[in-house]
């Protein structure tokens, strides 16, 4: 089993040697001068030279691309050019936040959409199917942006329940940030809760019909005992790698959700760094990120073979 | 029991004084500023966060007259050449070493010489700087350069604590900066928030009743407005004009605006590269037809919702140098037609970038449809902002919309925007008289005299139709009805002095 997953490991490297020159290439496709961009209503010639040259932008690609290679090994991830604030330091900082987000949106997805997806298989053809698939339909096709903005119109600005936009870390304050992240987590749980609730429905229909239900049934087992017993467990095996899968989903979704509540995540770092092409930022955020995709998908494999015996041997 | 009594009374003084102390004011920003190191910096929104931050030599007010500010006064020798300043003697940085001659130097001569300092242009004419005592700082010139002074009331005048440069490591003054303004640098966290805390020490500190400001950078217009309506912000900068009738109705809410030092104008790509050569724009003749065929009011109504104040030449209205010789273009849509006709091109064909954003997308649809009843069909280039500073720089347009946040000097509204090799002519216009009058008027301090010169050159800019203004930037404030004995000044600036909450 070591072997398979040491294979898997070595099959990464590749994969992140190819994805940070795609992240390379495509930022330097983007049109705009990043000094140019830097010195904004500043332009003397002789500084933006002198710039040109630290930042190696005179350099061809290839060798730009080794050079940035060569400090990454190394560690560093290189310094803002907007701000002079250390890359490392940034994502250090802003990683927390969008991490936190992201856990508090996965968690109420997870207590709306699966509940609503076992009564909607349950209640099959019945009022509350309908109203379930309504909704599901609604969360995904509502953009993120436009609940948020609705959302602290009436939230904040109408009702002063909760504060309209920023962080406060749940080290600082536990409640604020908790009352801070809670609308941003809603928008941003809408979609990946319908998600959750389409395919637990459709999941759990199948499993209600399969043998053993019927079986169960057959025996004498109560109704409550046949659906969560019997007929969950089996359905949330799928659930499971869905909701590894829908964590990229997350994080896309959080970029324009940061954008709205101003939360200085990851999303909002990225955006921001692409807006004022500083491509350290945008390096080194992507390549972060990347590494926890493959790093993801990497304990994916990993606990797939763990748990399922069978593959270890296929 | 008596002793309890007055512990309690203590307890409740401290705790009164502490509130108030700790009273702080959120400040919503449209960006986040760049570097925090006034010689490296290149932000307008950098600026507001150095107004509070940073004392520089001298300040303008709202006439842009120069004033006092670590600068006690100064004075010119006969051939305006050297600069004799007298400095306040009870300033301290905010690491409270003290502020004298010897450390205005050291951030002068850094600001001339770091590599990376955006500061050495202005500051080019200064050959020599000595502090022959604490109080005295001497600037000898390579010639005359009446626009010193107004580069001196910003960034390159702002002074920072000389222990805090690292020769070896630039980069640190920027992420701590310590200057010695009414408040010092805490914290920031980057697309987040900065920071500051009330200088105690500070020469003036009586008059600033803010413990501490959070400046607060939130992009967007609407969010931002949301938030100081939700009351997580006590004022924003640059509310969308289109917001300002809703502010005002708003009685919780106070709206302020002042025309800013700086334009919103058209540039044409005369000279510019390959697309200059096939320009329709390139005849001065189609230029002034598109000019004629703008209405300024009309844009200010629809678009600047009575705010954005038309414009047909560089200097605001808050400026000297504004001129009665060059009023607001009015729309004459006959006489454009005819011009083109004389230009042998009745239907003309150009395209119009535009940094995209809801505001200026607006503006570029209003022109559209004006130029287009005087036979002038715009195509729109909806360009990213960063994009279109390249594609500008590299002549890649026939005309551009532009925008510019201005200086006090009347030679940063113009000298680089027309000058043959300014940094900013991306049209590349060029005419030989036109420098010399600009560079003859940056050597001469007498305000008539300079006018007259800036009077000239303007006088052959209209003919040429160099480039064409259509208003000037109005910087919108919108604030909580509490915020009180707030002014805003044409740069655009917050300045926090007399500022304070209602009580209660």
């Amino acid at each position: 089993m070591i072997k398979l997953i040491l294979r898997r490991v070595i099959v990464a490297i590749p994969t992140l040697i190819l994805v940070s020159i795609i992240v390379f290439a495509l930022q330097k496709l983007l049109p705009g001068d990043p000094v140019l961009t830097l010195a904004g209503e500043e332009r003397d010639p002789a500084v933006l030279d002198y710039l040109r040259e630290k930042y190696h932008l005179n350099d061809p690609l290839p060798v730009q691309y080794v050079a940035w290679v060569k400090q990454v090994v190394t560690g560093d991830l290189g310094k803002s050019l907007r701000t002079d604030v250390p890359v490392t330091e940034l994502i250090s900082q802003k990683l927390p936040v969008t991490l936190q987000l992201a856990a508090m949106a996965m968690v109420l997805a997870l207590i709306v959409g699966i509940p609503a997806g076992i009564l909607a298989a349950v209640r099959k053809g019945k009022l509350t199917e309908y109203g379930a698939n309504v909704a599901a339909l609604s969360g995904m096709s509502i953009p993120n942006f436009w609940l948020g903005i609705i959302l602290i119109m009436v939230v904040s600005v109408q009702l002063r329940w909760l504060p309209a936009s920023g962080y406060v870390s749940p080290t600082e304050d536990f409640w604020l940030s908790m009352k801070t992240m809670l609308m941003p987590a809603i928008v941003l749980s809408t979609s990946l809760a319908a998600y959750l609730m389409r395919h637990t429905r459709s999941s759990m229909l199948e499993a209600l019909g399969a043998d053993y239900v019927r079986t169960a049934r057959a025996k004498g087992v109560s109704p409550r005992n046949v659906v969560l017993r019997h007929a969950l467990r089996n359905a949330l095996m799928p659930i499971i790698t869905l909701v590894t899968l829908l964590f990229g989903e997350l994080l896309a979704g959080a970029v324009l959700t940061e954008q709205v509540f101003t939360i200085p995540g990851f999303g909002k770092l990225v955006v921001d760094a692409v807006f004022n092409r500083d491509y350290a930022v945008v390096q080194g955020v992507v390549l972060c990120v990347a590494v926890g995709f493959i790093l993801m998908n990497l304990l994916a494999d990993i606990l797939y073979i763990v748990v399922n015996p069978r593959l270890r041997h296929s | 029991m008596k002793k309890l009594a007055s512990a309690i009374g203590a307890a409740v003084l401290l705790l009164a004084s502490g509130a108030t102390l700790a009273q702080e004011i959120r400040i919503g920003l449209q960006e986040d500023p760049d570097v925090l190191d006034p010689h490296r910096a290149r932000t307008y929104v950098g600026r507001i966060v150095f107004t509070s931050l940073c004392d520089k030599l001298v300040d303008i007010d709202p006439r842009l007259h120069i004033v006092p500010q670590l600068a006690t006064s100064w004075s010119w020798n006969t051939d305006n050449t050297v600069l004799t300043f007298k400095l306040r003697n009870d300033v301290l940085f905010h690491d409270g070493s003290k502020f004298d001659a010897a450390a205005a130097k050291a951030n002068l001569d850094r600001a001339r010489t770091l590599p990376d300092s955006f500061r050495k242009g202005e500051l080019a004419s200064v050959d020599k700087v000595e502090a022959p005592d604490a109080e005295t700082l001497v600037l000898t010139l390579k010639g005359p350069d009446a626009t010193l002074l107004a580069q001196l009331s910003d960034r390159a005048g702002m002074m920072l604590a000389p222990d805090s440069f690292d020769p070896k490591d630039p980069n640190t003054v920027g992420r701590k900066p310590i200057c010695s303004g009414p408040y010092k640098f805490v914290e920031r966290v980057q697309n987040d928030r900065i920071v500051l805390d009330k200088f105690d020490k500070y020469y003036d500190a009586k008059d600033y009743h803010f413990g501490r400001i959070t400046f607060l950078p939130i992009p967007d217009t609407t969010v931002r407005l949301q938030n100081l309506r939700a009351g997580g912000l006590d004022m924003l900068e640059r509310l969308s004009p289109s917001d300002a009738p809703d502010v005002k109705k708003d009685s919780s809410l106070h709206f302020s605006s002042v025309a800013g030092l700086g334009f919103t104008e058209v540039v044409f790509n005369s000279n510019n590269g390959k697309r200059a050569e096939s320009n329709p724009f390139r005849d001065p003749r189609v230029r002034e037809a598109f000019e004629l065929s703008l209405d300024r009011d009309a844009i200010n109504e629809v678009v600047g919702g009575g705010i954005y104040e038309p414009a047909s030449q560089p200097f605001p209205p808050a400026s000297p140098y504004h001129s009665d010789k060059f009023p607001v273009l009015k729309r004459n849509v006959e006489k454009a037609k005819a011009l083109l006709k004389e230009a042998g091109k009745p239907q003309v064909k150009g395209e119009l970038a535009f940094g995209n954003n809801t505001t200026t997308a607006a503006v570029a649809e209003m022109i559209q449809a004006m130029a287009r009843e005087a036979g002038i069909e715009l195509s729109l280039r909806p360009t990213d902002y960063a994009a279109l500073l390249g594609q500008m720089h590299n002549g890649n347009f026939e005309v551009a919309l532009r925008g510019w946040s201005g200086r006090p000097d009347p030679d940063g509204n113009i000298t680089q925007f027309v000058s043959c090799k300014g940094e900013l002519n991306d049209g590349q216009y060029c005419n030989a008289d036109v420098d010399k009058l600009l560079f003859d008027a940056r050597k001469v301090p007498d305000e008539a005299k300079r006018k007259a010169l800036y009077d000239q050159a303007q006088t052959i800019l209209r003919k040429d139709v160099a480039d064409t203004f259509l208003y000037f930037q109005p910087w919108p404030f919108a604030m909580q009805r509490k915020v009180q004995g707030f002014m805003p000044y044409p740069d655009g600036m917050i300045r926090l002095k007399g500022v304070s909450f209602a009580q209660k």
